[in-house]
């Protein structure tokens, strides 16, 4: 497996920086500790705020101690529904295109356990973290309901961020009817918890009308918006700083009311405010994956092809706003069917909202779909993978459009290779390795949409030859500080090391979101373009010029590369970027770019990146623990810009499906509905003993259509397969189907 | 009440006037003499970001008070480097991507100083991963963590080697 992408397609000016494994930009500053996170600022006459959140997860709040709290030396100031200054919006009302409804101490309600109830600002951290134990809560506690079986059932007008509740191709009951196998089957996946090793942070200060917000974002000129708005104050008036930030998973794209309280305290107090979230207020008021349960019924044919498929899923919700885990959907894009119908319902318990986490939807669906695929497979009596490739899909199942791009077979056969899938049996329980353990292995496919945000971008050539791009993108972790300012050089034909790059803040042109895998190719486009700017007004100025060795070339006559402008059909004639700017007097150039879907393309094709992963399961038979013991995930996801980091992306993703399939689950107690595992040695996630020998493929695959860069995405895509792939494993193992996730030791012993 | 308490901190002694009984040494560092490398992630000791070596072992500071360290020596995240010579460990973790997000870094950096000075672990893949596992680390990062590791132990290694 080379490291480096070799570059197929034309449409790019071909560069020396995209397709190289480069180590982080940033990684001298992670590794010695000088990355500055949100928390790690200190504005001169600081304070620290603490929220106060309630222990009752439906009721109010009946009396708080304000006074004792007060007295304790060193608290500023309690800020609860009584005093807190009026918001210029209505906290129950959404703003923008990732509004929630949060809670800012509106009134006394109680709507989830860990909701905000007050906020305590001090001199010190340990004064205000006392200072909310002396507020001693009591409240008018009302029932509540917190599982599947007491919630509020409700018909969705929409899942996730606007999409249709239920989408259907074909007739589901003639598919049925036709089919000689069917199988139907039920999965329930838990609440999971964003959990970003950094918790949510914000550090505000006031400057008259301006704000100042050092806080980690994922959508940084979007967020600056929405804060303006509560504020009543324009936009440009927030400067929002986010140059790292300690991880995301979506929970950081979203508005919260934690933050709402933190800048309200800052200006109630005319000081700086510094709050940051302890780790038990991350399970509630930032957004998690809602629990589903779905229930899919696949109909075959004497063939192994599907005539039918049907995916319910009861998704769960807040009380009191809407978003719902489109889970269902993950089924309406990968297998071919005659018929499919997907279809979301709600149900409305006493929790914190629900938002988007990493692979939202596709992750729990994918979860149910390759299980339920596995099972259908062995109804067949076909192996997993030729019963998957069976049902290929040519088009997009639900659409019916072709495919962008779509390289799921190359995935298959390189995976299945790469791991030695050949000969593997198709019943269950039979191969044990030396120490007696069962061993299983199972397979799972991989799908992720490929969207695109809109991004802008700058790009600034200056007289020695070197650039400013700038652009306020976000790097949670995913390199874009890195694979941007690749993307950045090759649009200016400069070398990487001639590159400045600028990102991570509200002041610069808006980046876009950092989220559904779509920052590098949004982002990334609008960079590019405004390199190609750049050079177009400089070839401009060269092929024009009597005394340039470029005069008369035409403006498509020449291309761009380390910092040079080459005649196309005469290399000898050339010139660099700074002799042609000396020429025309010019101290630097400076050109524009825009990123986003050509609405044209998106109306033509579908766009998918897909994989295929494979799993092998260690099982003891006597005490039924479970250990993924090796994992291979091919993927095919466009031209990869950096195959070093698209590599640990894919890794992370991977390792989020052991978690899913075998770790994460908050557990809520039924009485109060608490979390009862609201810190991170209750709520399992893996630790490095949990994490197996992998192996990441990059499937070469070239997409006309995505995008001018042919980029898709790689954050959230190693997720979907991985899940399945380690519960079928178990079954390949044992014989057990896995009915819940995570799955656990007594469902393998008592199956 | 006002205390005070000497320490070294990277080589450095300092008299820290402490006024508050509470404070953590993980708060020390951070909010008072504004070494901000190491990370709080839970304040609990359940995810390792704030692990520095006190007296040359790693410890979770969330777990220590600032007054129970009087007279220590701790070597934090910012004490590793050399100006711009990265310390073996730090190089090997940008060189086999041992971090995303770089928020676990600081303690999972110190962490595997730890324990390659604690000798414990030497070349075996499966012992450095057990010896890691106090430092979660959440975007998925753990195949470059131990590769830098197992790799930082043989350049350590080298090293000594080559000055014996």
């Amino acid at each position: 497996m080379p490291d480096t992408i070799p570059f197929r397609a034309q449409n790019v000016r071909m560069g020396s920086s995209s397709g190289q494994p480069l180590t982080r930009r940033d990684g001298f500053l992670k590794v010695t500790g000088a990355a500055t996170y949100a928390a790690d600022n200190h504005p001169e006459n600081l304070l620290h705020a603490v929220v106060a959140v309630s222990t009752i997860a439906r009721g109010r709040v009946a009396s708080l101690d304000v006074d004792a709290a007060k007295a304790h030396p060193g608290v500023v100031e309690v800020i609860t529904p009584a005093n807190r200054i009026p918001l210029a919006l209505d906290p129950d009302v959404k703003v923008g295109l990732f509004g929630f409804r949060i809670e800012a101490l509106q009134d006394d309600r109680v709507r989830y356990a860990n909701q905000p109830i007050a906020l305590v600002v001090a001199e010190t951290l340990e004064a205000a973290t006392e200072g909310v134990r002396l507020l001693a809560p009591r409240y008018d506690v009302e029932q509540t309901r917190i599982s599947f079986g007491d919630g509020e059932a409700f018909e969705p007008v929409a899942v996730a961020f606007g999409s249709p509740p239920v989408a259907a191709v074909g007739d589901l009951g003639a598919g049925l009817a036709a089919a000689s196998h069917r199988v139907e089957a039920s999965y329930v996946t838990p609440a999971q918890y964003h959990n970003a090793m950094e918790p949510h942070a914000m550090v505000a200060s006031w400057d008259g009308d301006r704000l100042t917000l050092d806080t980690p974002n994922q959508a940084i000129v979007l967020s600056r918006a929405a804060f303006a708005a509560y504020f009543g104050i324009p936009a440009e008036n927030v400067l929002l700083r986010s140059p790292f930030l300690g991880g995301g998973f979506g929970s950081k794209a979203i508005m919260n009311g934690p933050y709402i309280l933190c800048i309200l305290a800052a200006r109630m107090l005319g000081r700086p405010v510094k709050m940051v979230l302890p780790r038990a207020q991350m399970f509630g008021p930032v957004g998690h994956r809602g629990a589903t349960r779905q229930t899919l019924r696949l109909g075959t044919d004497a063939d192994g092809r599907l005539t039918a498929l049907e995916h319910d899923a009861v998704a769960t919700t807040s009380s009191f706003d809407d978003f719902l885990e489109p889970a269902a959907n993950a089924s309406l894009n990968l297998y071919a069917s005659p018929t499919i119908v997907a279809r979301h319902h709600g149900l409305r318990l006493d929790i914190g909202t629900p938002g988007p986490m990493r692979a939202p939807g596709e992750a729990s669906g994918s979860a149910a779909l390759e299980s339920a695929m596995d099972e259908a497979a062995l109804a067949c009596g076909l192996d997993p993978l030729e019963f998957r490739l069976r049902n290929y899909a040519e088009n997009d199942p639900a659409s019916g459009k072709p495919f962008s791009a779509k390289s799921l077979r190359e995935c298959y056969a390189q995976g299945a290779e790469a791991f030695g899938w050949a000969g593997r049996a198709l019943e269950p329980c039979r191969m044990r390795d030396e120490a007696g353990q069962l061993v299983g292995w199972g397979m799972g496919s991989a799908i992720f949409h490929a969207p695109m945000f809109q991004a802008e971008a700058r790009a600034t050539l200056r007289a020695d030859g070197t650039a400013l791009v700038e652009t306020a993108g976000a790097d949670m972790g995913q390199g874009a500080w890195t694979a941007l300012a690749q993307i950045a050089a090759d649009g200016l034909g400069l070398d990487i090391d001639k590159i400045e790059f600028r990102s991570g803040s509200s002041d610069l042109p808006d980046g876009g979101v950092a989220g559904g895998s779509g920052h590098t190719a949004t982002a990334g486009s609008a960079l590019h373009n405004a390199g190609t700017d750049v050079i177009s007004k400089l070839t401009e100025l060269a092929v024009n010029d009597r005394d340039s060795p470029l005069f008369g070339a035409g403006n498509a006559g020449v291309d761009a590369r380390h910092g040079r402008l080459y005649h196309r059909d005469d290399e000898a004639r050339s010139e660099s970027y700074q002799s042609i700017l000396a020429r025309a007097g010019l101290t630097n150039l400076e050109g524009n770019g825009r990123g986003g879907r050509d609405p044209a393309s998106a109306e033509q094709r579908a766009m998918f990146s897909h994989g295929a992963v494979f799993a092998e399961v260690k099982v003891d038979p006597d005490l039924g623990q479970v250990k993924a013991t090796r994992l291979v995930g091919a993927f095919a996801a466009g031209r990869i810009i950096n195959p070093k980091l698209a590599r640990s992306q894919l890794y992370g993703g991977m390792i989020w499906g052991i978690s899913f399939a075998l770790h994460e689950e908050a557990l809520h107690d039924r009485r109060t509905g608490r979390p009862m595992n609201a810190d991170l040695a209750g709520y399992h996630i893996p630790v490095h003993a949990d994490i197996p020998d992998m192996e990441v493929l990059l499937i070469d695959e070239v997409d006309p259509y995505v995008n001018g860069l042919g980029i898709k995405g790689v954050g959230e895509i190693g997720i979907t397969g991985t899940v399945g792939a380690i519960a079928n494993a178990i079954w390949h193992a044992t014989g057990v189907r896995a009915r819940r996730f995570p799955i656990r030791i007594e469902d393998i012993i008592v199956g | 009440m006002s205390l005070s308490i000497s320490l070294t901190v990277n080589g450095a002694s300092k008299v820290v006037p402490i006024e508050d009984p509470r404070v953590t040494l993980l708060d020390l560092l951070r909010e008072r003499l504004v070494l901000t490398g190491t990370k709080k992630g839970c304040d609990r000791g359940q995810c390792g970001a704030c692990t520095v070596l006190v007296d040359g072992r790693r410890i979770n500071a969330c777990l220590a008070l600032a007054v129970s360290v009087d007279g220590a020596d701790i070597l934090t995240i910012e004490g590793l480097a050399k100006g711009d010579r990265l310390d073996p460990v730090q190089a090997a973790f940008i060189e086999h991507d041992g971090f995303q997000c770089g928020f676990c870094t600081p303690g999972q950096i110190m962490s595997a100083t730890g324990l390659i000075r604690e000798g414990e672990a030497d070349g075996d893949p499966e012992r450095v991963r057990e010896g890691m596992s106090g430092n979660l680390c959440r975007c998925g990062a753990h195949a470059g963590i131990i590769e830098a590791v197992l790799d930082a132990q043989r350049r350590v290694a080298e090293q000594e080697r080559r000055i014996a």
